[in-house]
């Protein structure tokens, strides 16, 4: 077994309401120094077998038709290894690596 | 893309005399080489990449209505001079929203858009921002918005793009709307597959304000200041309004497909309130909301509806990021933002409402003496144009329009070669299909999703006739808007088919016992550039012109839009027809279910044999052909009158107008929605089907409690007004004595699973 996980986030250019009123509530609580917050949303996908090319190209699919919503958001896909260690394996942004395993 | 990455310096004003030779990317940006040729002769140079960029958006199809200002020029010169439409007109078209009046002091706004391609590429987004949009066009005329109202068109409804684009349609109306605090009283929900890849999204806004709060977008008096409010200015929309919206879909070209915009409801909510406290508190000389091309627009239209000049710093502009370009920023349509004209010693006052209400503002420019809309950045003026060449004076089209080859052999599809139902078994088969077809279902599970009661006003909404929302909890002063439009029927005959939805709307608001008084428009229809589609259009217009100027309802404003067209397949040609009515006491409004056992239902009007577009022949036969049914405005004004007359003197306990689906239809529904059966009779000389599938026009049904039979029968008499006795309000079945009967659970059942079993 192991974990990939997707991060999803608002494309940069598009408006963050959510991290915004975060934003704006930090000086409210005593937190000073942060100048913006942009808020996403982390899947962690325990897959079955071992995580190939072929894997990833899927779990790539099922992030770019699904988990995103690629008009307004990018994802990157990464690996974690047994010991949480983390590899990248490709983003959903332009320049996208399809799948790409390190 | 932006103007700017084309050079590396800033092409300031003084840069462009220069160089006069530099290439613009004015293609790309949706200009066509004669309208970059008057640009440069509008201003003796070449512009620099901001001027191009407010010139490219102000100047798209959206923003100019250069295909279709010829032919929208007809709404006022036939508008009505005379009658209580006319006279209660206090704003016309032309403004951001017609005000109307309605007594007791009290004035109404109300407006509907499109927000069509949008969301279509971000469907949840797309309908969310829509609704933003209309109401801060509402607010920009001092009105406190108290309603939303929605007619959509989607695709098939078995279509899998269709199960993408509804919901998220649907949750992006509830979710901006509910959250906004407005109730959503009623629109419409059609399918067909000529929507499949254009979508409509039309939005309606309704506000309320006193005669003396109306208030008007200009800048005038030098040295007031412009103050921009709102959300912080960032990367979305960019060039939506001259690209998204102005040019047919391309697969080949993804690239056209820019960012879209995300709605913030909260901080919309801020805005009305802080607005209207602006407006109360007499610190606003002119306003504007924040549109489609952003800024361009509401510097260009503010200035050129003024007197003078104006001066921007786009240095102060807020920025949610500080990289974008000077272009970027002025063509930017991020959401949520409106500016203000405000005289300099009210200015202090101004930023402190603002910043009660957490809205960020910022005084950006001012009103100057000359006629230049002047903006500078970084110390240097990139902008300098006369204002009224970018707002108003831009290109017009007369564009060639011809009536299509195949619109004769269309209309000759009689559909009365049509296998018809013979006996009532086929008869009670049909009901039944007809009554759980996509476009004839109980819409609820999807106006469900929107809140309808909020700010506790609405006294009717959906699936009723018309939306009514009370204004005066004194003295029950209401209005009734209702929407509507039949593209089947336009398509067959688009001169008609306008006529037949401002009929089909105004006969909604009367039907509720309010008095039409005004008219918005949502034209939505294909590309002006295609002869065929610029008929329809032209036809369209001159039928809704002359049919307001015949019912004496003037158009107030609303929208179009073009371009709704994948490849060669344009949509049908879509006039959606908003009418707003008013009721003098909310009590007397009538509801269209039947509620008490033994009152009489009365059919009002003509029946006779007309089946061209109707319901009927689409659910039976997937058949589109002959002649929509015909229109008599006459008699729609006197179906009017005896429906007001019957509410007002409460003669009658429900009504209900007969259209899509005809009289069984209306049935079905006033029945389902009081949960009692009725037993009818059909009348004498008519054919079974014909009676109960006709869609014939200017017909309602009323329920009329035994009590008030003669009085009522005696006005319809004394009026010339046809009121055919065709049955008693009894029993839990729909029964056509003769024919079939229907109990009522199985008629709720095929009515309402429809939809959820789609969608849900």
């Amino acid at each position: 077994m192991a974990r990939v996980v997707v991060d999803v986030m608002l494309k940069p250019e598009i408006l963050d309401p959510q991290g915004q009123a975060v934003q704006r509530a930090l000086p409210r609580l005593g937190f000073e120094g942060i100048s913006d917050v942009r808020q996403g949303k982390r899947f962690e996908l325990e897959v079955e077998g071992p995580v190939d090319r072929d894997a990833l190209a899927r779990i790539h699919e099922l992030a770019e038709t699904f988990l995103a919503n690629t008009v307004i958001e990018d994802f990157t896909v990464r690996v974690e290894d047994a010991d949480g260690n983390e590899r990248p394996a490709g983003t959903g942004t332009a320049a996208a690596s399809e799948g790409a395993v390190a | 893309m932006s103007p700017q990455s084309h050079s590396h310096s800033l092409d300031t004003v003084k840069h462009a005399e220069q160089t006069p030779e530099t290439d613009l990317p004015w293609k790309e940006l949706g200009l066509k080489e004669d309208e970059y040729a008057r640009i440069r002769d509008i201003l003796g140079r070449r512009p620099t990449g901001a001027e191009l960029a407010m010139y490219s958006v102000m100047w798209s199809e959206h923003c100019s209505y250069k295909s279709s200002k010829v032919h929208l020029r007809q709404f006022g010169e036939k508008a009505p001079t005379e009658g209580p439409g006319a006279e209660a007109m206090l704003v016309g078209i032309g403004e951001q929203a017609g005000v109307v009046d309605v007594g007791q002091g009290y004035a109404v706004t109300f407006k509907v858009e499109s927000h069509n391609h949008p969301s279509y590429v971000e469907p949840y987004q797309g309908a969310a921002t829509g609704i933003g949009g209309i109401v801060r066009d509402i607010i920009a005329m001092g009105a406190r918005p108290v309603a939303v109202m929605d007619p959509l068109r989607f695709g098939a409804a078995d279509h899998p793009d269709t199960k993408r684009v509804l919901p998220g349609v649907v949750a992006g109306i509830g979710g901006y709307g509910n959250c906004l605090g407005l109730p959503n009283i009623g629109g419409e929900v059609v399918f067909d597959a000529c929507y499949q890849g254009n979508p409509l999204v039309n939005a309606l806004c309704v506000g309320v304000m006193k005669h003396e709060d109306i208030h008007l977008a200009k800048a005038a008096g030098t040295g007031n200041k412009v103050i921009l409010y709102g959300a912080r200015t960032g990367g979305d929309g960019i060039g939506g309004a001259s690209i998204l919206a102005s040019e047919t879909f391309d697969d080949e070209k993804p690239s056209k497909r820019p960012a879209v915009q995300v709605g913030d409801p909260f901080q919309e909510k801020l805005l009305i309130e802080c607005t209207l406290e602006a407006f109360h508190a007499d610190l606003v000389v002119g306003i504007q909301d924040l549109g489609a091309a952003g800024l361009s627009c509401a510097t260009s239209e503010l200035a050129s509806n003024g007197s003078g000049g104006m001066r921007v710093e786009l240095d102060d502009v807020p920025l949610r990021d500080s990289s974008l370009s000077p272009e970027e920023i002025l063509m930017s349509e991020s959401q949520e933002r409106m500016c203000a004209v405000v005289e300099p010693d009210k200015v202090d006052r101004f930023l402190q409402i603002c910043e009660k209400w957490e809205v960020t503002a910022t005084v950006v420019g001012e009103v100057t003496d000359g006629d230049r809309l002047e903006i500078f950045w970084h110390g240097e003026k990139i902008v300098d144009v006369d204002p009224r060449t970018v707002a108003h004076e831009g290109p017009v089209y007369e564009r060639p329009y011809a009536r299509p080859d195949w619109q004769d052999e269309l209309q000759a599809d009689d559909p009365a070669q049509l296998p018809r139902p013979a006996n009532g078994e086929e008869l009670r088969a049909a009901t039944l299909a007809l009554v759980a077809s996509p476009n004839q279902a109980a819409k609820s599970w999807i106006t469900d999703q929107y809140d309808r009661y909020v700010l506790g006003d609405t006294v009717l909404a959906q699936p009723e006739d018309s939306g009514m929302i009370r204004i005066d909890p004194e003295t029950g002063l209401g209005v009734a808007v209702s929407t509507d439009g039949n593209g089947r029927y336009a398509k067959l005959d688009p001169y008609e088919g306008a006529r037949l939805a401002l009929a089909e709307s105004y006969r909604n608001v009367a039907a509720t016992g309010a008095r039409p008084l005004a008219v918005t428009d949502c034209l939505n229809f294909g590309s002006p550039e295609d002869p065929a589609a610029m008929w329809q259009f032209a036809e369209a217009c001159r039928g809704l012109a002359d049919a307001c100027k015949e019912l004496g309802t003037p158009v107030t404003g609303g929208n179009v839009s073009l371009y709704n067209q994948t490849g060669e397949a344009a949509i049908h040609p879509t006039p959606v027809v908003g009418v707003l009515g008013v009721i003098d006491d909310v009590a007397r409004r009538t509801p269209m279910a039947f509620r008490d056992e033994g009152h009489l239902i009365y059919l009002l009007g003509d029946t006779r044999e007309e089946f061209g577009g109707s319901a009927w022949s689409q659910v039976a036969h997937g058949h589109l052909g002959g002649r929509p049914p015909r229109v008599d405005l006459e008699r729609e004004r006197l179906l009017a009158e005896i429906l007001i007359a019957a509410s007002r003197d409460g003669m009658a306990d429900a009504a209900h107008d007969v259209s899509d689906g005809g009289v069984v239809q209306a049935l079905a529904e006033s029945c389902l929605k009081g949960g009692k059966g009725a037993r009818i009779v059909v009348p004498d000389g008519l054919d079974p089907f014909v009676f109960l599938f006709s869609e014939s026009q200017g017909r309602a049904l009323v329920a009329i409690p035994r009590s008030e039979e003669v009085r009522f029968t005696d006005m319809c008499a004394a009026r010339g007004m046809p009121a055919a006795r065709i049955g008693v309000v009894d029993g839990d079945a729909l029964e056509v004595q003769g024919q079939f009967s229907l109990p009522l659970e199985e008629l709720r059942r095929h009515h309402e699973a429809t939809i959820p079993e789609l969608f849900g």
